[in-house]
């Protein structure tokens, strides 16, 4: 880092002024951190490129087990959950997995805060017959640790393997077609859900994609229950972050119409603040105008150490810090309720209001996502991660101009992680230099991956990814790659990764946003989304 | 064009192996005296057994095959039923079941290619419901065994190569055909088709399978 006293945000006065996370680079601004994998990269931005912050962390509540309570004593339109209970009663808990929140929060996680307080109800109530299913979908099965982590030894205990288990959707005879919607679109729900006289899900809304119906209908659905929404057109269409505008949403709240028909569903969501990075990381949320000497220290010693490591050790270090999470909101009730109130307060941590869209977008692609919690980030998660996720967040439109350049840093290493990802890479190796029509793969490939039996008993014997996943990640980035021009992978360390994911290489961030203007113009406006934690635009 | 799925037997999907065959046999000698020493035998040679199959297959055929020697085809025939159900279907891995049956269900055809014996492996693939096999053979002659294996003998390259045969008799497309073991030796068979998988893979077929980015499955 460059050597300059600590100061606060100056500069230009900005143009626009947005909100108080948006800042603008100018001559004295200091280099900004771009996560690169598991490397910190720190870079001179162009003069007059505009970053955008995330929030600071909203408060988090002071007793959540009282938070917790009042919202199980006081639903939203419905009956309080122990005026819903009776002795006999057979009750079903599902729990959203490992995929949310990133990365996995200190224990004890919110999950296990909830859940113990609802057993200890279901306990008082005479509700004995209770199983806890995980809400994996198509997602890998957890680890017998990471279930263990997320519930606690207490309940888990009681619980596993027998009453604690993870949704799996290869299941013969562990699925209960309950309709389907006058658009064809099936509905197919965990067994044991339907045939429970009270289903409690307990969800975290880590992005605004998660929660709602989406929770049972995906969550406890088997493959036919995604696939009238996981699929090309329907992600094509629209952006999924901001649900009131999402295709996908639209048709998993018309899959969810029928759930509540047949289910009697009480379902619980809770928000997190964006507190990622705490303690002796807490610096990684910080403007970088605004580092004090220790920041600048802690930053350099991190960076130094960081590139002393082999790759996995660094991935192993980054896995291991878990994240210090705090409730902001937790609400209980009907889903839809419930849902519209988690929203507003999920937009109020991450939403930024920001003016006018840029030719260039510059986005750090860390080391995590949801679909590789202790694993590896592999080439078609980066891609999820750059045109799906970072692409997507936003409400209105997109942070990018139509046709602009996305700048993604990241290794893109061709690694990949044999027990989660096996049939991503026959989807990366075999599929991708055929075609990256997600299209014409979803009509020729995809049943073929779904079907494959060794991809089925790697998903339910082992800890695999369903075949079908990496399909769906695939799709995951096409509303991103209908809207952007071109992707250009900063520090990408091989060219054939960048090559068959059809984006170009650069070595470095200042190489990658010369290769950008010579595509949109010699004085484009730049943003650079200062990922992670999450930021989402707000984009009048 | 149809396609079909290829298992290896012992060890693939079965948690015995050729030994255990033979050692069941040798239990069940006429006459106590005989049985111990053939058990006995067996056991002594164990070590033998697990070098040899380490090194080179085809070597372990030549030296454990010849214990069969004198052995009744008649006895060996009579000996199969209870086989299969003292000692084989105990030992048929759960997912064996399931895997067998999500294949079925792509319409793959259910063939076994294994290195053990007609004799054991009858009744074990009607269980599984595999459409068709392809074994060793043991050598008669006037009923009783030589020791030796009729040609082609099946191990390591002569199961691709059958499998190339069956394919093209068959008018399979090995490019969509599957294959399943668990030893490096049967690395050709896996070789050949265009969905090889490595199921409860030895040290060897398992870095193997992580060098190709094959699937590695586990069965037990």
């Amino acid at each position: 880092m460059r050597e300059r006293a600590p100061k606060v945000l100056r500069g230009p006065v900005p143009r626009n002024k947005e909100d108080d996370q948006v800042v603008y680079i100018d001559g004295d601004s200091a280099p900004r951190i771009l996560f690169s994998g598991e490397d910190l990269l720190l870079e001179d931005l162009p003069i007059g490129t505009r970053v955008i912050y995330p929030k600071p962390p909203i408060e988090g509540l002071a007793n959540p087990g009282a938070a917790i309570r009042y919202a199980l004593n006081h639903p939203l339109e419905a009956d309080p959950l122990y005026a819903q209970l009776a002795p006999g009663m057979r009750v079903t808990i599902a729990v959203d997995d490992i995929s949310v929140p990133l990365p996995p929060m200190a224990t004890p996680d919110i999950r296990q805060t909830i859940i113990e307080i609802l057993l200890e109800m279901l306990d008082a109530n005479g509700v004995d017959d209770v199983h806890i299913i995980v809400a994996t979908c198509l997602h890998r099965r957890m680890t017998e640790p990471e279930m263990r982590r997320m519930v606690g030894p207490k309940i888990h205990e009681a619980f596993y393997p027998d009453r604690y288990y993870c949704n799996d959707v290869e299941d013969p005879d562990g699925f209960v077609h309950l309709g389907t919607t006058e658009h064809k679109e099936v509905v197919n729900i965990h067994r044991r859900a339907v045939e429970s006289d009270l289903v409690i899900y307990v969800n975290i809304n880590f992005v605004p994609m998660d929660g709602g119906h989406k929770s049972v209908t995906i969550g406890l659905g088997d493959y036919e229950v995604t696939r009238p929404h996981h699929e090309p057109t329907t992600m094509r269409s629209s952006g999924y972050m901001d649900p009131k505008h999402s295709t996908m949403n639209t048709k998993i709240e018309r899959q969810g119409a029928i759930v509540q028909q047949h289910l009697n569903v009480f379902h619980i969501e809770t928000v997190l603040n964006n507190r990622m990075f705490a303690g002796p990381t807490a610096f990684l949320s910080k403007n970088e105008d605004e580092f004090t000497e220790i920041d600048r220290l802690k930053f350099e010693a991190m960076r130094w150490s960081l590139g002393k490591l082999p790759a996995g050790a660094k991935r192993k270090l980054f896995q291991a810090i878990p994240s210090q999470y705090q409730l902001i909101a937790v609400h209980a009730g009907k889903t839809e309720p419930v849902h519209a109130k988690t929203l507003v307060r999920c937009f109020e941590q991450y939403a930024v209001h920001v003016r006018g869209q840029a030719d260039i977008l510059i986005c750090g692609v860390p080391f995590i996502s949801p679909y590789n919690v202790n694993s590896i980030l592999n080439p078609i998660l980066v891609q999820t991660m750059g045109l799906g996720y970072f692409h997507n967040m936003f409400r209105g439109k997109p942070v990018l101009k139509k046709g602009g350049v996305m700048i993604l840093t990241h290794p893109v290493y061709d690694e990949f992680d044999h027990v989660q990802h096996p049939s991503y890479i026959e989807f990366f190796n075999r599929i991708l230099p055929e075609t990256r029509d997600a299209m014409v793969m979803h009509r020729k490939y995809e049943e073929e991956f779904a079907k494959n039996p060794s991809y089925i008993e790697m998903y339910r014997r082992g800890n695999a990814y369903h075949g079908v996943h990496p399909f769906n990640m695939w799709y995951w980035g096409e509303h991103g790659r209908q809207h952007v021009g071109k992707v250009i992978v900063a520090g990408a360390q091989n060219a054939h990764v960048p090559k068959i994911l059809g984006w170009e290489r650069a070595e470095s961030l200042s190489e990658a946003i010369a290769m950008a203007k010579s595509a949109v113009g010699p004085s484009p406006e730049i943003t650079m989304m200062h990922h992670p934690p999450i930021v989402m635009a707000d984009m009048e | 064009m149809a396609a079909a799925a290829f298992y290896d037997l012992d060890g693939t999907l079965v948690r015995t192996n050729l030994v255990h065959a033979f050692a069941f046999s040798a239990r069940n000698q006429q006459g106590i005296l005989r049985s111990i020493t053939k058990t006995a035998a067996t056991m002594l040679s164990v070590p033998l057994f697990l070098a040899t199959d380490f090194f080179n297959r085809r070597l372990f055929n030549d030296i454990f095959f010849i214990r069969y020697k004198g052995e009744s085809e008649d006895r060996l025939r009579a000996l199969s039923d209870e086989l299969f159900d003292t000692v084989l279907r105990p030992s048929i891995f759960p997912g064996a079941y399931e895997l067998i049956d999500k294949s079925r269900q792509l319409g793959l055809r259910q063939v076994l290619v294994t290195g053990a014996l007609d004799l054991t492996v009858g009744p074990l693939a009607k269980h599984l419901k595999i459409d068709d096999y392809v074994t060793n053979r043991l050598e008669f002659v006037d009923g009783y065994a030589t020791g030796r294996l009729l040609p082609p003998m099946m191990a390591s390259a002569t199961k691709a190569s059958w499998m190339r045969i069956y394919a093209e008799k068959e008018k399979l497309n090995l490019s969509d055909c599957y294959g399943y073991s668990d030893s490096m030796s049967d690395l050709p068979m896996l070789s050949v088709v265009g969905h090889p998988t490595a199921v409860n893979p030895d040290i060897r077929l398992r870095n193997t399978a992580m060098q190709h980015d094959w699937p590695i499955l586990d069965l037990r």
